[in-house]
C-alpha cells in the first residue's frame, strides 16, 4: 500500500520515503515552509529528483511549477546526484584575491570535474560556493565536513587523494 | 565553593575551527584532567575572538595572556609550564612583525589596542551557549527597561538621539524606520533580523551570532516593543550552521527564562522568535526578496512604495534590521542614545565592525569608532601588506561597493565620506589588494557574481550586467576593442538608474570605481593586450625573462608538473607543452621575472 503512494526511484529507498513523508507532514500547515521542506528532503536523498519534487508538491498542496520554480531559484538545491565527497571551493572575494581560481583549475584538470558537476565514478562533486565567512583563512576549501584553510593549488590534490 | 582559578577562553569561531581548534580543545581538556587540574581550570569555547590570522587563539583569564597559532603538540608543555608551574610560554605568544617584540597581554597587541568593543563586547568573554553569562554582563537589562519602564515613543526617541544607522550597508536611520512601522495600521506586525550576510568577504554578522546571539534577540525584543509586534524571524544563511545552532540554543534558553513567549517579565507583552534558513541566494539579503523567501516563494524583489514598514512580510507592517544594528540596540537603551552619539562623526555615530581580509597581515574582525581612517584600519590594526608587496587598493562594500586607491587612504570611515571617493560603507567587508591584483579581473569577478545572483526579474540587471560581464571577459582574454569602455560606462549608468532593486542599482559600482582610478589598466588590456599585474592567464606568455632571472631555482622547485628546467647558475626555462598555467611560479618568483 505504501509503495503505491511512492514513485519508484533508484536513489530513494522506502526508509527515505518514510522520512520524507514525516518532513512533509510536519510542515504542511506552516505557511511558506516549502523551502524548509525542500532542504530537509534534499538532506535525506542527497539531491532532488523530479519524482521527489512531484511528491512534495502533492504533499504540500502546491502546483508542481511553483515547487520547481522555488527549487530552481535557490543555489542550495540540486537536481543532479552528488558524489560521495562534496568539495566546496569558496569563491568569496578574499579567497579570490588569495588564489582560489588556480585551486579550482587544478581540480578541474586532475579529475575532469567542472563546477556544479560530479565525477563519472561519483567520487567527487565540486561546487563553487559564495563565501563561507572564513576569510581569515583564505583560500578555503571544504571537503565533506572538513574545512581547509590556506589551500594552495599544488597541495589541494594531495588533500583530495585522502578521500576515497 | 568554586575553586576555579583560571579560565581558558578558547576561540570556537568558524575560522579557528578550520585550523583544528576542536582537536586542540580535546587534547587540552584531556591533559588538564590528566594533571588533576580539572577543578581549578575551566576551558570555555567562546565565539569568534576576531584575530583569525593567528588562530587557533586562546585567552588566559584573569591574567589576560594571549596565545596564538596553537597546535595539539603544544598542549603538554603549555599545561605543565603555565597552568601547573605558573610560567607563561613565550614561544606561543604574539610577536609584532615589525619590531619582533613579544607581546603577552592581549590589550597591548596593536590589533586589539586600536579597537573599541561595543557590539563585540562579549566576544571571547562569555560562553555563547549559556544565557546566565550573558545576563551576568548586564544582558537583557535593556529589554527589561524597555518593557517595564518605557513607552514605544520613548524607545524610538532614544534610537533617534543615538543616530544609529543601518549597519547592513544602506545606512538608513533606524529610529525613523521603526517610527514608520509604529505608525502603520494593523494588529499584526513583524520584526525581522537579516542574518543573510551574503557579501563575499564579510563575516561580521556570523561572528556576532556565534559569539553573542542573545544580543540580537534582546535587540529584537526591544524592537518588538517599539513597533508593537508579536512575532519575529531571523533569516539566517544556511551556510552558517554554527550561528544557526547557537541562535537555536539561545532562543530555547530565553524562552525557558520567560524572556521570549507570553507575558515576558510579567509585563503582559508577548513576543517570540523563529529562525528561517536561507537557501543560497544573495538577492535574499534584499529586504523585499527576503520577505518573499520567508513566504516560500522565489526571492524576487518588488518595487517600493509600498515600503515594508507599511506592507512587508505577508503584506503586514514589518521592520527588517541587520544583525549588527540589532546588537547595538540593548546598550543604547541601557546607556542612552546620547552615550552612543558621543562616539563617531557628525553623521555617522557609534562604532562599525569590519571584516579585514585579503592581502593584509592581520586578517580578522575589527571594531572601530566611526571616523577612524582607512589607513589606521589597514596599517595600524591590519599590520600592513605582507611580503614585499605594495598596497594597490581596498575594496569596501563588497559587490555593491568600490575600490579605494592609495591617495584616499586618509578617508575616515563615515557613510558620506566613503561615498565621495566612489565606494560605500557596505556591511563591513574590507578586502585589501596588493600590486599582484588585476583590477580588470576584480571588476570581472564582481560582475560575474552580480550576474550569477541576479534574480532575473528586471531587464536592466538581467541583461545589462550580462553585457558588461561579456565585455570584461573580452578584456581579460585579450579581445578588447576601442569603444568598449564607453559602452560599459553608458550601460553602467543606465543600469544604476533603472534596476528594480539594490543589487542591480549597485552592481555596476565596482566597474565604475575601478574605471575611475585604474583606467590605465583597462587601456593596457584593450590596446596593448597586456595585463600589468600579470594575472590574466590568456595575456601571459609563461616565459622567464632571462635578464631578470636571478637563477635561484625557486620556480623549478615548486612547479607541480615539472615543466621547468633549471640548473645552478642557469636561467630557468618553462616548457610550454608541459605547463598547466597554474601560476605557482609567478607567485613564488621574488624577482617578477616571469611573464
Amino acid at each position: 500500500m505504501a509503495d503505491e503512494m511512492h514513485p519508484q526511484h533508484a536513489d530513494i529507498t522506502e526508509a527515505m520515503w518514510g522520512k520524507i513523508d514525516t518532513v512533509i507532514n510536519s510542515n504542511k500547515n506552516i505557511p511558506g515552509s516549502v523551502i524548509t521542506v525542500l532542504r530537509e528532503c534534499q538532506d535525506i536523498v542527497g539531491y532532488l529528483p523530479l519524482e521527489l519534487i512531484d511528491h512534495i508538491s502533492e504533499g504540500l498542496n502546491l502546483s508542481r511549477s511553483e515547487v520547481f520554480g522555488v527549487a530552481s531559484f535557490y543555489a542550495l538545491f540540486s537536481f543532479v546526484p552528488k558524489g560521495r565527497h562534496l568539495i566546496k571551493a569558496c569563491l568569496g572575494t578574499a579567497c579570490y584575491v588569495k588564489g582560489i581560481k588556480e585551486v579550482i583549475s587544478r581540480i578541474n584538470k586532475e579529475y575532469q570535474l567542472k563546477e556544479g558537476g560530479t565525477t563519472d565514478d561519483r567520487r567527487f562533486s565540486l561546487e563553487a560556493v559564495r563565501c563561507l565567512g572564513a576569510c581569515g583563512l583564505a583560500p578555503v576549501v571544504v571537503i565533506d565536513q572538513d574545512t581547509y584553510g590556506n589551500v594552495k593549488a599544488d597541495k589541494v590534490i594531495e588533500k583530495l587523494e585522502e578521500y576515497e | 565553593m568554586n575553586k576555579v582559578r583560571t579560565h581558558l577562553m578558547l576561540c570556537g569561531g568558524t575560522g579557528c575551527q578550520a585550523t583544528q581548534s576542536k582537536a586542540f580543545q580535546d587534547a587540552l581538556e584531556k591533559e588538564i584532567q590528566r594533571q588533576g587540574l580539572s577543578d581549578e581550570i575551566k576551558v570555555t569555547e567562546t565565539g569568534c575572538n576576531g584575530f583569525c590570522a593567528v588562530g587557533p587563539v586562546m585567552l588566559v583569564q584573569p591574567e589576560g595572556i594571549f596565545y596564538q597559532k596553537l597546535k595539539v603538540e603544544d598542549v603538554p608543555h603549555l599545561v605543565e609550564e603555565h597552568f601547573l608551574k605558573g610560567r607563561p610560554v613565550k614561544k606561543l605568544q604574539y610577536v609584532e612583525p615589525a619590531s619582533k617584540e613579544t607581546i603577552p597581554n592581549m590589550n597591548e597587541i596593536p590589533f586589539f589596542a586600536h579597537q573599541m568593543f561595543w557590539v563585540m563586547r562579549n566576544k571571547g568573554v562569555i560562553d555563547p551557549e549559556l544565557i546566565d553569562e550573558y545576563i551576568g554582563r548586564d544582558g537583557y537589562f535593556g529589554a527589561a527597561k524597555a518593557l517595564q519602564e518605557m513607552t514605544p515613543e520613548q524607545i524610538i526617541e532614544e534610537l533617534k538621539i543615538s543616530g544609529l544607522r543601518g549597519r547592513g550597508g544602506a545606512g538608513f536611520p533606524t529610529g525613523i524606520k521603526w517610527e514608520f512601522a509604529r505608525k502603520a495600521q494593523g494588529d499584526v506586525k513583524y520584526v525581522l533580523c537579516n542574518a543573510d550576510e551574503g557579501d563575499p568577504g564579510a563575516f561580521m554578522d556570523r561572528s556576532v551570532l556565534e559569539a553573542d546571539p542573545h544580543a540580537v534577540l534582546e535587540g529584537m525584543i526591544i524592537a518588538a516593543k517599539a513597533i508593537d509586534a508579536r512575532h519575529g524571524y531571523i533569516y539566517a544563511r544556511t551556510e552558517y550552521p554554527l550561528a544557526i545552532r547557537r541562535l537555536g540554543i539561545a532562543i530555547k534558553q530565553a524562552r525557558e527564562y520567560g524572556l521570549l513567549g507570553e507575558n515576558i517579565l510579567g509585563t503582559g507583552f508577548n513576543f517570540d522568535i523563529d529562525i528561517y534558513q536561507g537557501a543560497g541566494a544573495f538577492v535574499c539579503g534584499e529586504e523585499t526578496a527576503l520577505m518573499r523567501s520567508i513566504e516560500g516563494k522565489r526571492g524576487m524583489p518588488r518595487p517600493r512604495p509600498p515600503f515594508p514598514a507599511h506592507q512587508g512580510l505577508w503584506e503586514k507592517p514589518t521592520i527588517l534590521n541587520n544583525v549588527e544594528t540589532l546588537a547595538n540596540i540593548p546598550q543604547i537603551i541601557t546607556n542612552g542614545g546620547t552615550w552612543f552619539a558621543g562616539v563617531g562623526t557628525e553623521t555617522s555615530k557609534g562604532t562599525k565592525v569590519f571584516a579585514l581580509s585579503g592581502d593584509v597581515n592581520n586578517i580578522g574582525l575589527v571594531e572601530v569608532p566611526m571616523g577612524t581612517t582607512l589607513r589606521t584600519l589597514i596599517y595600524e590594526i591590519g599590520g600592513g601588506i605582507p611580503g614585499r608587496r605594495k598596497f594597490k587598493g581596498v575594496q569596501l562594500g563588497g559587490p555593491s561597493g568600490g575600490c579605494v586607491p592609495e591617495q584616499y587612504l586618509d578617508t575616515p570611515v563615515d557613510y558620506e565620506e566613503i561615498v565621495k571617493v566612489g565606494a560605500i560603507m557596505g556591511s563591513g567587508g574590507v578586502i585589501v589588494m596588493d600590486d599582484n591584483t588585476c583590477m580588470v579581473d576584480m571588476a570581472r569577478f564582481f560582475m560575474d557574481f552580480v550576474q550569477d545572483e541576479s534574480c532575473g526579474k528586471c531587464t536592466p540587471c538581467r541583461e545589462g550586467t550580462r553585457r558588461i560581464l561579456q565585455l570584461l571577459e573580452k578584456f581579460c582574454e585579450g579581445r578588447g576593442e576601442s569603444g568598449d569602455l564607453e559602452i560599459i560606462e553608458e550601460l553602467a549608468y543606465i543600469i544604476k538608474d533603472t534596476a528594480l532593486c539594490g543589487l542591480g542599482q549597485t552592481g555596476p559600482n565596482p566597474v565604475l570605481s575601478t574605471l575611475r582610478y585604474f583606467r590605465d589598466e583597462y587601456e593596457a588590456h584593450i590596446f596593448e593586450k597586456r595585463c600589468p599585474a600579470k594575472r590574466c592567464v590568456p595575456l601571459l606568455r609563461f616565459e622567464v625573462e632571462p635578464e631578470l632571472c636571478t637563477k635561484c631555482g625557486l620556480c623549478f622547485r615548486h612547479c607541480p608538473v615539472e615543466a621547468i628546467t633549471w640548473r645552478k647558475k642557469e636561467v630557468a626555462v618553462i616548457d610550454k607543452d608541459k605547463c598547466i598555467k597554474c601560476m605557482t611560479c609567478f607567485d613564488k618568483c621574488k624577482f617578477d621575472a616571469i611573464f
